[in-house]
């Protein structure tokens, strides 16, 4: 796997070039709008969180990114280009892979299997190459394989890579789900509350695994999640969601303090 | 003691990939392999081939066939038995069309049109889902035999509606027509088999097969990770129609010798070829061919001891196969939804440990 | 009126007496699948199971005769008596709900929580097994089938004379529909009504919706989910024995029955499977269709197009709207 961290290290943002950024999306479903008028960046190599009380429109933000949702109004750019509208899987053929908030893994598969399924975008040999076995894709097995195997050491999954899914704890699931995102070699990676219903424990394993693998393979993750510990110590910057609006913007420390943010988690008395 | 995969360790990824990664498998393998296709042929008879060897092969591929499209890719289709016409129909144009071409590339060229038609009936599939999609494989099903026994083009305006193969040889020897030896039709039925079962097999432990599987299991989220659901549904479908194409073509060219669309290719067939794959083991190549052994065997022990021993009124025994049949799917679902591949699967993971099962 | 118009007319009327048949089996299809989400394919078949039976007993005939004489070489066919349509009726209902119990007790309660596709395939198999087992009972041959309140009063059939009479009046054409068909007509809208009546006003049929709409929910306020399935099979199996009495009536009693019953699957794709008036629309909608394209269009095309005019129809219209007739848009989630 490449490191490109070449941006990285840098605290000055400015230097850093921009990955993605969401320029005035809405979105709506039929009357109810779902996300109103939101802009913000991901800059390359770093984490980026968006967090936000139930129903904000968090998740809803992340579908929009991978074309599962297209929006109303606004524009989206990628590496600099504007993009078109796009179906989800060929967001994915543009490097951007995610995970989901209620586990989607493939229960019906080993866990090599569904790390393998993260190398689809990969893999092109044709039919006949592969109904004889012969040729590329034959090389094409081999080769991805050697990636599926080296994430599945660096998340530490080796001793279950042949077990069905369907069989894992929820803990093991959701980062055998990680595997498949990160196997595919994504220049942004999309997390949809990947620490949900976990224990202490297994939040620090995978906050681990987060800052890894954004430190070792220097990508781009966006996050979402609502244990705000966790967001706070994990991101370089959030972006703080509430009915579908943006509300702050900024380093942890500076969204902190930010009285519309505490607003929105602690309540304000309206009077 | 022998069936053991400690020590044995595989020192790359090809080894660790391949079909049998347990020596003591490989090895039964190739003795079936060897058996099927070195003395078999020289011991099998008229009887054995016709009711049993024959139906069994030619059931087996298109139970592959479905178990591609229902198995791996999760789309249930009752319109088997269309897909098998629309391949005996295809074949015997072919082969009156063009007489010198050999019958195996005639039956080649039938499995390619069929998986056209499949795909052309695969295209609802992006839209409809689940069993309003079974459903809609009806269609498909009863369009094809209507099609087959209305249109007099496709039987060659022959007075009775009927379809006739005319004799084709391989190497001088009939496969088709009045006078095929029981063994030549054994062996070409066996060397269909045998390579659909490969081919199947190399697809779907594949890039192809992760693809159809990843939709079979959640297709939102195979969708976001970069599969195409167009592109996995449509080859699902072509493919799976191209081995139920050639299993038609060798059910009427090699085995029936006539056919006639409603008789041969009616809904039954979709049925009896979905119950074997429910049986066998959904998503198992083995489980295919097992699935359809098993529903070809039970008829004929049925009628021996039935009609034959007891002199049971045949009809009465056809009735008491209905419930039989029935049952075994019910209880399969019940008991064993994996089918008799997983049962095989636990007896031999048991047999691994055995005699330390702790 | 020019003939053409009047020969249209006459099809499109028989068309929807044709649908009113579809949509009684179709009922049943939706009264399971509402209440338990198991499509149930063996509808068709439950049909030509309780006809069978309704006419075994009327008949007097000894179930499993074909196999017992087999098995002790006997020649027992029938007891010697006739039963009354009426009585033979109330006996047929109790076998279903014998039948709705086995079902529930030896099939689904095992399969509680599997994927529907799985149940789907469970009744494909109970299916072939009802059919084996109606074989076994009553005799695989064609019966014909009537239901008398006495000598004279029975189900009418043929042609309405009045009917005829009336439209030749008018026209001087007379259009010809089958006194049968009206009664169907009747009876299907007789017995809507009393499923209605049941589901809204009554105790179980309150339970019945509560189930439909949220297994866990209906569980936990107290509702016994064992027994609203077995009571939601029962009245499956009793709108089964009206489409059969019905379609036995019509057209003999016979396999082919449950083959016409599958017609009922396109009816529930264009209504929705949870949809009751979906039910009786879109049987509506096919028999008409049906008729009208095997009138105008079947003689072009060599005719019989009955046979896969609907599933066809059915398929285009789910490509272009995959919700059904009154189904919601649906919005995916991840």
């Amino acid at each position: 796997m490449n490191k490109t961290d070449v941006n990285k290290g840098s605290d000055d943002y400015s230097v850093r070039s921009v990955v993605m950024e969401m320029k005035n999306i809405t979105l709506r479903f039929g009357g109810v709008v779902a996300i109103k008028e939101i802009s913000f960046d991901i800059l390359e190599g770093e984490i980026r969180a968006i967090i936000g009380p139930n129903g904000a429109g968090k998740s809803s933000m992340l579908n929009v990114i991978s074309g599962f949702y297209s929006p109303q109004e606004g524009e989206i750019w990628f590496r600099g280009e504007k993009r078109p509208w796009l179906k989800p899987y060929q967001v994915a053929r543009q490097g951007i892979a995610r995970t989901f908030q209620n586990i989607a893994l493939f229960e019906g598969m080993s866990v090599l299997d569904n790390v393998m399924t993260g190398r689809l975008t990969h893999m092109n040999s044709n039919i006949f190459s592969q109904a004889l076995w012969k040729g590329q894709s034959e090389r094409e097995e081999v080769e991805n394989r050697d990636h599926a195997e080296r994430v599945i050491d660096f998340l530490e999954i080796q001793h279950i890579r042949k077990t069905p899914v369907s069989r894992l704890p929820y803990g093991l699931k959701k980062r055998v789900e990680l595997a498949r995102a990160l196997v595919s070699e994504p220049s942004l990676l999309l997390l949809d509350e990947p620490m949900a219903g976990m224990n202490v424990e297994e939040k620090e394993d995978m906050s681990r695994f987060i800052l890894d693998v954004n430190d070792e393979f220097g990508t781009t993750i966006a996050l979402i999640e609502h244990d705000m510990g966790v967001v706070m110590d994990l991101s370089d910057r959030v972006v703080v969601m509430d009915y579908g609006r943006k509300i702050g913007d900024g380093a942890p420390d500076e969204v902190r303090n930010n009285q519309d943010v505490i607003d929105a988690y602690l309540g304000v008395s309206h009077d | 003691m022998l069936y053991r995969e400690a020590g044995d360790f595989k020192t790359s990824y090809i080894e660790d990939n391949q079909t049998f990664p347990i020596a003591f498998d490989r090895y039964r393998y190739y003795a079936i392999l060897a058996i099927s296709f070195l003395i078999l042929p020289f011991l099998v008879n008229d009887y054995f081939v016709n009711a049993i060897l024959a139906p069994f092969l030619i059931y087996s591929i298109a139970a592959i066939g479905l178990n591609i499209l229902t198995g791996y890719c999760g789309q249930v289709s009752l319109g088997t038995g269309g897909f098998m016409a629309v391949g005996a129909y295809s074949c015997y144009k072919l082969m009156t069309a063009f007489p010198d071409v050999s019958i195996v590339i005639h039956i080649i060229i039938a499995g390619g049109i069929t998986a056209v038609i499949g795909a052309v009936f695969g295209l609802p599939s992006l839209r409809i889902k689940g069993f309003y999609l079974a459903v809609a494989t009806l269609a498909a099903q009863f369009f094809l035999v209507w099609l087959f026994n209305r249109v007099s083009w496709f039987y060659n305006y022959s007075a009775s509606g009927q379809i006739n193969a005319p004799e084709r040889t391989v190497f001088t020897i009939p496969v088709t027509g009045p006078n095929v030896e029981p063994w030549a039709m054994y062996m070409i039925c066996l060397i269909f088999a045998f390579v659909s079962a490969v081919i199947a097999r190399n697809l779907t432990r594949g890039a192809l097969g992760r693809t159809w599987m990843a939709i079979r299991d959640m297709d939102i989220a195979a969708e976001i990770i970069g599969v195409n659901p167009l592109k996995a549904k449509l080859s699902a479908f072509a493919i799976s129609s191209f081995f139920v194409g050639i299993s038609g073509a060798l059910f009427f060219a090699v085995y029936l010798g006539a056919a006639e669309a409603g008789d041969s290719f009616g809904i039954q067939k979709s049925f009896i070829v979905l119950f074997m794959i429910i049986i066998g083991g959904l998503g198992s190549i083995f489980g295919s061919f097992a699935g359809a052994a098993l529903l070809v065997v039970l008829p004929v022990i049925l009628k021996l001891i039935g009609a034959d021993f007891l002199g049971w009124p045949t009809g009465l025994v056809a009735h008491i196969q209905l419930v039989i049949v029935g049952l075994l799917i019910i209880l399969f679902l019940v008991l064993e939804p994996h089918g008799l591949a997983q049962l095989w699967r636990i007896a031999k993971e048991k047999l691994r440990l055995w005699p330390f099962p702790h | 009126m020019p003939d053409q118009v009047l020969f249209a007319t006459e099809v499109v009327l028989n068309g929807l007496m044709a649908g009113v048949m579809y949509s009684l089996v179709a009922l049943g299809f939706v009264l399971i699948f509402k209440a338990s989400g198991i499509f149930n394919f063996a509808q068709g078949v439950m049909a030509l199971f309780a006809a069978m039976t309704l006419v075994g007993i009327q008949n007097g005939q000894v179930p499993f005769s074909h196999l017992f004489n087999a098995i002790f070489g006997t020649k027992i066919h029938y007891f010697g008596w006739e039963v009354h349509s009426v009585i033979a009726i109330l006996l047929t209902v109790i076998v279903m709900i014998f039948m709705a119990w086995a079902v529930q007790r030896y099939i689904f309660q095992y399969l509680i929580g599997q994927e529907p596709i799985i149940l789907f395939m469970a009744t494909i198999g109970l299916a072939y097994f009802l059919e084996g087992v109606a074989d076994l009972m009553w005799g695989a041959e064609i019966k014909t089938l009537n239901v008398c309140l006495n000598s004279d009063t029975c189900l009418p059939q043929g042609i309405n004379t009045v009917i005829d009479s009336v439209t030749f009046g008018w026209f001087g054409y007379g259009f010809f529909v089958d006194n049968l068909d009206i009664s169907a007509t009747i009876v299907a809208i007789f017995l809507v009504a009393v499923l209605v009546i049941f589901s809204q006003y009554t105790k179980q049929g309150r339970a019945m919706r509560a189930v439909a709409d949220d297994h866990q929910a209906a569980l936990s306020v107290g509702i016994s989910l064992n027994y609203i399935w077995i009571l939601v099979w029962s009245v499956a199996g009793f709108v089964a024995l009206v489409a059969g009495i019905m379609w036995g009536a019509k057209s003999g009693v016979q396999f082919s029955l449950s083959l016409i019953a599958l017609k009922a699957l396109p009816v529930l794709m264009l209504g929705g499977f949870t949809s009751i008036p979906g039910a009786i629309v879109g049987g509506l909608i096919i028999g008409v269709g049906e008729k009208l394209f095997e009138f105008l269009i079947g003689p072009m095309i060599g005719g019989a197009t009955e046979n896969w005019f609907a599933y066809m129809l059915a398929l285009l219209f789910l490509v272009f709207r995959p919700q059904g007739l009154f189904g919601e848009k649906i919005i995916e989630r991840v």
